[in-house]
């Protein structure tokens, strides 16, 4: 191998050491070919009694009705809302490290483009349930879709929430046509590897026949650059709707156009500190740590640190805005936000999503995995706060003082929170059992040696 | 044991920089129907093998713009044709507002379209009856390896590619033969399995169609929210000793406006009251429509006494006698409100001002067959 050759192989090293093709199948679909052990079951068992606790404040919420959770007026939104955007938003890292990252060649994304693809998946199903319980009677939510009914109406297309309907539906739909083509080789990797007869059959039948074909690599790789192409702007668009939501209503604080960017950064950098949280868990229990490299992990962390700052330089826009342009009422919405009744949850906000992630200007400590972690916590945690802020400050004082009251979550409000994290982590648990979390084919391709060095050329 | 029909020969390679050179001369001999076998895309695969580019995109491309412009026309057609209504003062085509949608359909009906096609069309796929399946040659190249196939079917000289690919320096060369019983099997759609899945299937649709419709939106909580924490007319309640939901009115509660009617039981005094309206058109007309409804079934169209209810209630007597004619228009009042012999109350068919314009049409009636002289001038 010429010199040059050599250099080009160590840009894109991202995967440490010289693993073999088939030590990477070996270690990657090991958690499918082992049986699960305790930990996994206990963990288990508590996302799954979280999705109980869920499950049953759902049917109380469903028999009895809304009455049940603290939406009121003037604050019809509530919790519902506040977590459909928390949970749309963290659906947008995989998308985000799928699409985007694959056009900007960036050959870190191959080790964990398929498990974010897998938590959008995830967290975009999340979502779809809170819209869904929040009309109140969700089995009449087909009449969301423009269909011929025995009504004779149809759909009203001027609608930000009809939009959010179409978005969030494609949204699904297109990520997980995606996750299915790039699982396509690596069913077959684990049709030819399984002993199993039943295990076998699942995956004969998943692959299609995949044959690793160049005839269909050809197509497969044109394929995906068609749809990291299409999913580019669509995963922009669906937080530019979800926004919309807000930003076409006239309520004070909602009302602004920087709204589409301000929440596509909200969501990225949310969804990434929920991708970085359970990677760490993923390399470290699966020996994944050559594979989602420490590199990868401070990759992350730039992100975050990045829309970090956007996301703080729209909450200081916003009070810009709403002083330059002289509307007493937007004025006083935003004095109102940092010192009103809900101030505890604007400087729980700030604090969490301002503050903290600046703590990866240093290198020490976008490196250090303990640390790394507390501020994802700190992140997520940050992020609903600013879909609560948002979502509750603005309706529970508008434009007519007679009307203000204060927001006070019920217990059931909170019940389903915790039945949401709850079926997202059940989803992904089972994930890690069921699908291989890493794309072996992805991955094998930016090993060492893995292309050729164009001797010829 | 049947004779088995060779499909072809199979190679495999170590390194990528090998399996380019192999791909290379491969393009260049004489076998068309060969195929290189990856465990991932390898750069420069495409040209090694001299493949055209992949036509995928224009099925994006043609797709999604037929689907974007269909949307738009179905939208155009709901929201201005079949639909019309005006929200927020925007015109019925208010195309900015439907960018959104658009744009979601464009991209969902190009992607899902792009990948059938692809997995459909251009792999021919679900194909899981490949010769080359369940080989030690497939399961090599989903691994480690790197593979070329040489299909020779229809070839009459198979011993050339196994020896060509020998030449190109391919270890592991192997023959792969058809699989008798896949290369046999003929797909009818009359077969037994498939028949009963169909069956189940026409059984399990309909009756969880029948089982939806008719049964389970009629429980709770899916019922329409008939069940609500509130008492309906005539409703049994255990909370009143009377059992009654309804309740009566506190005695001697007076109707907003309405004083009560003071001669029940009292028609000589009732000959006081002064008709409280004048004679109009509209009063007159009211009246008529009134007076048609309530009272022509017994007393006729022009209160002559005859009764289009065939003796199935007695026949009243003719308005235009001179008793009726000289009682004033309070005593017929009371008659109205009263009921008087088998006649009964109209107080709730009729509101006050009702009966005041029926007596008006009643006076007119009457007047009609005894028209006083001036009626004549």
């Amino acid at each position: 191998m010429s010199s040059d050759s050599l250099k080009y192989l160590e840009d894109i090293s991202v995967i440490e050491g010289r693993p073999s093709l088939r030590s990477i199948d070996d270690v990657i679909s090991k958690p499918l070919d082992t049986k699960p052990d305790k930990k996994y079951y206990i963990a288990l068992a508590i996302t799954l009694s979280m999705m109980g606790i869920g499950g049953i404040a759902l049917i109380f919420s469903l028999y009895y009705g809304t009455g049940m959770w603290g939406n009121n007026n003037p604050v019809g939104w509530g919790l519902p809302i506040v977590n459909f955007v928390f949970w749309v938003g963290i659906g947008h890292a995989g998308t985000l490290i799928s699409a985007i990252l694959f056009l900007l060649r960036q050959k870190w994304r191959n080790g964990i483009a398929r498990f974010a693809e897998g938590m959008t998946i995830f967290a975009v199903m999340t979502a779809g349930i809170f819209p869904a319980i929040h009309t109140g009677r969700p089995w009449l939510d087909g009449y969301l879709f423009p269909y011929p009914n025995q009504h004779g109406l149809w759909v009203n297309f001027n609608s930000p929430l009809l939009w959010d309907v179409f978005a969030v539906s494609t949204y699904f739909t297109v990520s997980f046509i995606f996750w299915y083509v790039g699982l396509i080789p690596d069913f077959a990797i684990l049709r030819d590897r399984t002993k199993n007869k039943i295990k076998k059959t699942i995956y004969s039948i998943t692959s299609l026949g995949w044959r690793g074909s160049n005839r269909h690599w050809q197509h497969y790789e044109m394929v995906y650059l068609v749809l990291a192409g299409f999913a580019t702007p669509l995963v922009l668009s669906v937080h530019t709707i979800v926004s919309f939501d807000f930003a076409v209503s006239i309520l004070p604080g909602w009302h602004t156009t920087i709204f589409p960017p301000y929440f596509v950064a909200g969501a990225v950098f949310s969804g990434f500190a929920m991708v970085q949280n359970v990677l760490i868990f993923i390399r470290k229990i699966f020996n994944f740590e050559h594979i989602i490299t420490l590199d990868t992990l401070e990759k992350m962390n730039k992100v975050i640190l990045l829309t970090g700052m956007l996301v703080g330089y729209a909450y200081g826009m916003e009070f810009f805005m709403a002083w330059y342009s002289g509307v007493q009422v937007e004025q006083f919405t935003f004095v109102n936000r940092a010192f009103g009744p809900y101030a505890w949850a604007y400087w729980i906000m700030v604090s969490c999503n301002v503050i903290f992630p600046q703590l990866f200007w240093f290198k020490k400590i976008r490196r250090t995995i303990p640390l790394m972690f507390v501020i994802g916590v700190f992140v997520n945690v940050g992020m609903w706060f600013e879909r609560f802020v948002i979502t509750v400050t603005s309706l529970s004082r508008d434009y007519l003082p007679s009307s203000w009251a204060y927001y006070t979550p019920t217990i059931t409000d909170f019940a389903i929170l915790i039945g949401s994290f709850g079926f997202f982590f059940t989803f992904l648990l089972l994930f890690t059992k069921t699908l291989p979390v890493v794309s072996m084919a992805e991955v094998k391709a930016v090993t060492y040696g893995a292309q050729p060095t164009h001797k010829d050329h | 044991m049947d004779e088995k029909i060779l499909y072809g020969y199979t190679g495999l390679f170590d390194t990528p920089d090998e399996i380019i050179e192999a791909a290379n001369k491969t393009a260049e001999s004489k076998f068309k129907k060969y195929d290189v076998h990856t465990p991932y895309p390898v750069h420069g695969m495409d040209d090694a093998m001299k493949l055209k580019p992949s036509r995928l995109p224009y099925v994006a491309l043609v797709v999604g713009l037929s689907a974007m412009f269909g949307m738009l026309g179905f939208m155009y057609w709901i929201s201005t044709v079949d639909y019309p209504v005006i929200v927020g003062g925007k015109p019925f085509f208010s195309f900015p507002a439907w960018v959104p949608v658009l744009f979601e359909i464009t991209v969902l009906s190009a992607s899902i379209a792009t990948v059938v096609a692809m997995i459909a069309i251009f792999f021919k796929f679900p194909n899981i009856s490949h010769p080359l399946h369940d080989t030690e040659f497939m399961k090599s190249v989903t691994s480690d390896k790197y593979g070329i196939s040489i299909d020779v079917t229809d070839d009459e000289n198979v011993e050339e590619a196994k020896a060509f690919l020998e030449s190109i320096g391919a270890k592991n060369v192997t023959a792969i033969y058809w699989d008798n019983d896949e290369a046999n099997f003929k797909n009818s759609v009359l077969q037994p399995k498939f028949l009963a899945l169909l069956l189940v299937l026409v059984i399990g649709v309909s009756g969880a169609t029948y089982f939806t419709l008719n049964k389970l939106m009629f429980m709770a909580p899916f019922n329409w929210m008939r069940e609500q924490a509130k008492y309906i007319p005539q409703e049994k309640s255990t909370f009143f000793s009377d059992e009654f939901a309804m309740r009566n009115p506190v005695a001697g509660t007076v109707q907003r406006g309405l004083l009560p009617y003071k001669f029940t039981k009292k028609p000589e005094e009732s000959a006081a009251l002064i008709n409280p309206l004048e004679v109009t058109k509209p009063n007159l007309a009211l009246g008529k429509k009134k007076y048609d409804i309530y009272c022509s079934p017994c007393h006729g169209y022009f209160a002559e006494g005859d009764s289009r209810m065939r003796g199935q209630f007695p026949n009243p007597p003719s308005l235009h006698s001179e008793k009726v004619r000289n009682w004033s228009d309070g005593r017929i009042f009371n008659v109205l409100t009263d009921g008087q012999n088998v006649m009964p109350s109209y107080a709730y068919q009729l509101t006050r001002n009702e009966r005041w314009a029926v007596i008006l049409y009643v006076r007119a009636l009457q007047r009609s067959l005894n028209a006083k002289e001036s009626d004549l001038k």
